[in-house]
């Protein structure tokens, strides 16, 4: 080894990447590219009986296959759904177990075909430069100067190269235009800020619509409403739209247990400790429905803000940044439990206007 | 088949083709054109494999569905809990469709089997292109064009998932709107324009009915076909070994090796998503209801690519995050998780290519994948991408984690926001060190040898662990890469002291390049191995069992089995020798 002592290459840091280039003292940079490794034979390409065997697998999984097909049609002439739910799902395994048997016969049948008797040698192929050649790409460049050339676009006639793709850049608009006018409706967002609550309007129940009285809530009920409509109008859209603003979460606390709520100076907006929120979360609008009767925590199901009913609804954790808002209450004549007004703020999510 | 003096029907028909198309030139071209082989290249098929499962499922779901918003009262008999109630056109065909319409059920399942299988495969397929260096040149606008994919296939699945129009998809939509609406100045407008009205309205599902069959579906087939030429064009790459340079493709023939294994993979991927559909019930919509939007329950999930959002809308802390500017608001604890971080994940994913060259200084076009502990910052950020992944993702899913170990779901999402930053550059680092480690392990491998768990005592007593030396397959696996090193810029100054413009950019890039490439290992190199046996920290053994073999000295070595093998000549040949150490 009396040429690697005096190596001096063992401190070189330099990589190239030529494998031929030796150093001085006749040590590669790079180990060789040894080459494709030697082909294997398989068990197939040596004893005809392995192939033979193969070749029966085969045909047995693609006939595997054609009974999975003819399964299928047994099972949708004989299992038809009797509309039960158990049903529905005896005839969706047999149909989907048999389709699968008809699919996965040919795949595997396929794969077993291709890797026992089908060619495994490995092939070499060139690649080329993906770079058009020196000569090719100035014919290119030439034939595309002699069209711009052709066209009389460079140089000369800015008014017509202004004309033109000003024309090509206008005509979007005549499409773009009644399509963004229409497709926002109205565009009104100022809706955002209001909701179908007002002066007078009766808390009902969700679903059903009653209106309900102050002396039906106990202490520590939670109830899910809904303004008082018509049962006419709980079957169009704009109640939808309207529910999605306009839903209510009333609970009734003992007095002394409501620390605060949101009534300014001077009104009240609860009624006797029952006090109703806003069931759109602040965070992104979620309906707010998981009520903790010890906590007086109310979570909202979607990302976990939590709000404290019993001091104004404020978030106590949670990506929520706003507390829900209050609805104003208070009783009627009668007993029943009505609003004072419509919330006092914008209800749900942040908006960029929602404060102008 | 064919008999010696008639053409056979196939090749009628293909004479008739080509005297019309010229299709002979094409078939020549691509018959027997190779691609190389490898389980991880598989990705991309299953991918596109399911893709063709989501159309042809699809297509049956369109027979049936009707994608209206009408308000209409449910009539079937089935299930017997919805009769009389008002529900949209959408729902109740939905419903219909799966109690009344034979294999309606399991084509439904299928599908959404489906639709997630197709993202789950595209995303690993992402890992497999960015942890193998497939994106380099010449190769960078397939990976822009595989991205632009990633997010079509996103909003395909989720415009899909709304369309039935139930409890959970509304409140979807619902989220949706809430993050819309956090957008500043356009946001309220933008909540319009996707609802035609205040949330819900009634146009939003044939809007993103027409998205989810025709728009999406469409510009996605048309960039998979682009992905495919591309690929075809370009010849796919192929991991390192024996044979396998930048210049050539070393693989299996399309014809007919390539075609029976791509159909074959077809079939068997249709019939693993048929078994899914088949036994394993997923949105089983008549168990929400129809959407309403008073109503939602708790510990249900959305699909599984819309969980990291999810789960970073949780992680977000709302208090303080909202900030009123001149009387307008702007929602920072909406707009950071559902804007911002997948705003900068993407910008990462899309910009990586060019900024990896750039910091690479690499202009070569390369055809042979990286192994990824050969790239340790990229195989390291990549693994971070991931881990900043999976916290969102499992942030996403903290109410269930508290409600089955009985945790304290406040204590989770603080848990999960400590390690959303913690986390990934934990990561970072510990995949950085696997990765020079393993390096390290190669140089050794090739140094030294395998050990062979064969313990040979010496003369004098001591006893010493027989290596075995890799054999030229294996030596060059592990020393065929070369290791990049940071930029070198020109100085700051010139000859005659005048500062250089552009040099504090240079120099931005240089850190940048450091950071990359600062910590490297070399690969092993034969004047090294010729030296491992003559000195270094085998001086003592060396010094006892003087192995005289030099370097090209090809042929058995001196006694036994202390025999240093003949490893290091220039011709790469490897005697069978063993090496002690
Ligand atoms: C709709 C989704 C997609 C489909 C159907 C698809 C399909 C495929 C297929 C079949 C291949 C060849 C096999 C393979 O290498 O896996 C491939 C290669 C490739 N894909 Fe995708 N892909 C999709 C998305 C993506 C994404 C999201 C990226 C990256 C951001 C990407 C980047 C690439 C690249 C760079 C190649 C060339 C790989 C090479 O030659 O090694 N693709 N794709
Ligand atoms: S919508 Fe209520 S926490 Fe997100």
């Amino acid at each position: 080894m009396s040429e690697n002592q005096n190596n001096p290459a063992d401190t070189s840091h330099e990589v190239t990447v030529t494998p031929e280039a030796g150093t001085a003292v006749g040590h590669p940079e790079r180990f060789p590219d040894p080459g494709v490794p030697d082909h294997k034979h398989r068990l197939t390409d040596t004893d005809p009986r392995a192939a033979k065997r193969a070749e029966r697998t085969v045909t047995i999984l693609f006939v595997l296959s054609i009974l999975g097909t003819v399964g299928s049609i047994v099972a949708y002439v004989m299992v038809p759904p009797d509309g039960t739910t158990s049903g529905v799902r005896l005839s969706t395994l047999l149909l989907g177990l048999c389709l699968a048997v008809s699919l996965l016969g040919i795949g595997i049948a396929g794969i077993h075909w291709a890797k026992s008797l089908m060619g495994d040698k490995e092939m070499v192929q060139e690649r080329h430069p993906l770079a058009t050649n020196e000569e090719d790409r100035a014919i290119a460049v030439q034939d595309l100067n002699e069209g711009l050339a052709d066209s009389g676009v460079v140089g000369r006639r800015g008014v017509l190269k202004g004309a033109f793709f000003g024309a090509l850049a206008l005509f979007p608009l005549a499409i773009a235009v009644p399509l963004i006018g229409s497709v926002g409706g109205d565009w009104n967002v100022s809706k955002f800020k209001h909701t179908m609550w007002k002066n007078g309007t009766r808390l009902a129940i969700d679903p059903s619509g009653r209106p309900i009285k102050a002396a039906d809530v106990t202490v520590g009920s939670v109830f899910h409403v809904i303004p008082e409509t018509t049962e006419e109008f709980r079957s169009t859209h704009e109640w939808i739209n309207e529910k999605s603003k306009a839903v209510v979460l009333m609970v009734r606390l003992n007095p002394e247990d409501l620390r605060t709520d949101q009534s300014p100076e001077g009104e009240t907006w609860s009624h006797e400790g029952i006090v109703a929120y806003s069931k759109i979360c602040t965070h992104v609008g979620c309906p707010v429905a998981l009520y903790e009767q010890q906590t007086h925590h109310l979570l909202c199901p979607c990302h976990q803000s939590t709000f404290d009913i019993a001091d104004s609804a404020k978030v106590v954790f949670g990506p929520a940044n706003r507390r829900l808002p209050q609805l104003p209450i208070t009783v009627d004549d009668e007993g029943y439990l009505v609003a004072q007004d419509d919330f006092a703020e914008p209800i749900g999510p942040s908006f960029w206007e929602r404060l102008k | 088949m064919a008999t010696k003096q008639r053409p056979s029907a196939v090749g009628k028909a293909a004479d008739y083709l080509d005297q019309r198309t010229t299709i002979g030139v094409l078939v020549k071209e691509l018959a027997r054109k190779v691609f190389p082989d490898h389980w991880s290249f598989m990705l991309g098929e299953i991918a596109l494999f399911s893709f063709v499962v989501l159309i042809a499922s699809g297509f049956f779901l369109t027979m049936f569905f009707e994608p209206s918003m009408a308000l209409v009262r449910f009539e079937g008999d089935y299930p017997p809990s919805m009769q009389g109630q008002l529900m949209s056109a959408a729902f109740s065909s939905t419903v219909d469709m799966s109690f009344e319409v034979r294999g309606g059920l399991l084509m439904r399942q299928i599908h959404h089997w489906s639709a997630l299988i197709f993202i789950g495969s595209i995303v690993l397929h992402m890992f497999r292109i960015f942890f193998t260096g497939a994106f380099r040149k010449p190769r960078e606008i397939n990976w822009l064009v595989g991205l632009t994919m990633l997010i079509l296939a996103l909003a395909a699945g989720f415009t899909g998932y709304s369309l039935p129009d139930d409890v959970l998809s509304g409140n979807g939509l619902r989220i949706i709107d809430g993050v819309v609406k956090s957008i500043p100045v356009i946001g309220s407008y933008m909540s319009f324009l996707v609802f035609g009205s205040e949330f819900p309205g009634s146009h939003i599902i044939p809007r993103l009915f027409t998205l989810h069959i025709f728009v999406i579906p469409g510009i996605l087939i048309a960039l998979i076909a682009l992905h495919l030429f591309l690929m075809v064009l370009q010849k796919h790459t192929q991991y390192p070994g024996g044979g396998r340079t930048d210049k050539n493709v070393v693989g299996y023939p399309a014809l007919p090796v390539y075609v029976a294994k791509m159909t074959g993979n077809f079939f068997i991927i249709a019939g693993v998503l048929t078994l899914m559909g088949g036994t394993m019930a997923i949105n089983n919509i008549w168990n929400y209801g129809p959407y309403d939007p008073a109503p939602v329950s708790a510990g249900t999930q959305p699909d599984w690519y819309i969980l990291f959002v999810d789960g970073a809308l949780r992680l977000m802390p709302g208090p303080g995050w909202e900030w009123v500017i001149g009387g307008y608001t702007l929602s920072m604890n909406i707009l950071i998780p559902a804007v911002v971080v997948p705003g900068i994940l993407f910008t990462i994913l899309f910009a990586w290519p060019f900024l990896e060259a750039r910091v690479t200084g690499d202009h070569r076009e390369h055809h042979v994948l990286d192994r990824p502990r050969n790239r340790p910052v990229r195989t390291g950020i990549g693994v971070a991408l991931f881990v900043a992944f999976l916290v969102c993702a499992l942030a996403a899913t903290n109410d269930i984690i508290a409600t089955h170990f009985s945790l304290s779901i406040f204590a989770i999402t603080w848990v999960l926001r400590v390690l959303l930053f913690v986390g990934p550059v934990f990561a970072f680092f510990v995949t950085k060190r696997v990765c020079l480690g393993l390096q390290r392990k190669d140089r050794e491998l090739v140094l030294h040898g395998h050990e062979s768990g064969r313990i040979v005592r010496f003369a004098n007593g001591e006893y010493v662990e027989v290596h075995t030396p890799l054999d030229p397959q294996e030596v060059w696996l592990r020393t065929q890469h070369t290791s990049p090193r940071p930029l070198e810029i020109r100085p700051a100054t010139d000859a005659r002291g005048v500062r250089r413009q552009g040099y504090r950019s240079d120099r931005r890039w240089q850190r940048l390049s450091e950071f990359f490439y600062e910590d490297r290992v070399e690969p092993a190199r034969p004047a090294e191995l010729a030296a491992a046996h003559s000195h270094g920290e085998h001086d003592e053994i060396e010094a006892r069992t003087p192995a005289a073999v030099g370097p090209g000295t090809a042929g058995q070595g001196t006694s036994g089995p202390r025999t240093a093998g003949p490893r290091t000549s220039g011709e790469g040949a490897a005697g069978p020798g063993e090496e002690p150490r």
